[in-house]
């Protein structure tokens, strides 16, 4: 069973408020082994720091019932995210995912998810994420 | 030093980086992002649905090689857009020395609206981890 191409298009409820914090920007920054001396603050979030809260909201929609993913042959392949301003300590994000694509490649699907990720009514970050779902062995 | 566009021409290479990979990592970037998908930390589990062991989360390696652009530019708000392709998994065998991912870059386009695009590279072994992985960042001109 395939996904359902009906949810082409659609948006989920925007996620709830994530308090970005001095000490999830410094435990990333340290998990990712970055010793850049512009994070030593902890007030300016790396480049991928968004994927945190992004992730989170596509969970949602890989979870949806209406959706019809199998989430067991689920694999990320692309990301991309496009940068308004840094993701800053104090910054209280939502996300809004959607569906942007959903189509066959050979035996397997592949989906795209975007994610508008928003501090209060400003945008800051667009994330578009590619999976595949692969398709049953032959 | 501040970096100039004035100073880039196209094929310029970045300074590379090669970044050690352990579980410990993975254990550490599995709680800094929430991603707590066994098949980072849990070598049975991993080896249940088929995998060679524990892989690295693709986002860490991600972000391990916008380091090689935020390090070369130093103000790591400069990169306004990243994209990657997780071609292949890190595998991180339990053992104090990890697994080593070299990470390259190089300029690959100068515009006129002073932003740099950037290829970057990122091989473990021979084996090529991210394809079509670009970013591009603003300079001062």
């Amino acid at each position: 069973m395939g996904m359902n191409h009906d949810m082409i298009g659609h948006v989920y409820p925007p996620s709830q408020p994530y308090l970005v914090t001095t000490e999830k920007i410094s435990a990333f920054v340290k998990a990712l082994g970055d010793t850049n001396p512009a994070y030593a603050d902890g007030t300016v979030a790396p480049p991928t720091f968004s994927i945190v809260v992004t992730m989170n909201a596509m969970d949602t929609a890989f979870h949806d019932p209406a959706l019809q993913l199998d989430y067991s042959r689920l694999v990320h392949s692309d990301q991309k995210f496009e940068y308004l301003r840094p993701i800053r300590v104090g910054d209280e994000l939502t996300v809004s995912a959607s569906v942007e694509e959903i189509k066959p490649l050979g035996t397997n699907e592949i989906a795209t998810f975007k994610t508008d990720v928003f501090s209060g009514s400003e945008l800051v970050v667009t994330g578009w994420s590619k999976i595949v779902v692969r398709g049953p062995e032959a | 030093m501040t970096l100039k566009i004035s100073d880039l021409s196209v094929g310029m290479e970045l300074p590379a980086l090669a970044l050690t990979f352990t579980r410990a990592d993975l254990v550490a970037y599995a709680h800094a992002s929430g991603d707590l998908n066994p098949i980072h930390q849990d070598e049975a589990f991993a080896k249940s649905v088929g995998l060679p062991d524990v892989i690295a989360h693709g986002m860490l390696t991600m972000g391990r090689a916008i380091q090689v652009v935020t390090n070369w530019v130093g103000d790591p708000t400069a990169v306004i857009d990243y994209s990657v392709r997780m071609t292949r998994p890190v595998v991180v065998p339990d053992t104090a020395e990890g697994s080593i991912v070299n990470f390259t870059g190089k300029v690959a386009q100068i515009n006129d609206d002073g932003t740099v695009q950037v290829e970057l590279g990122a091989v473990f072994g021979d084996v090529k981890v991210l394809g079509l992985a670009k970013a591009t960042v603003r300079l001062a001109q």
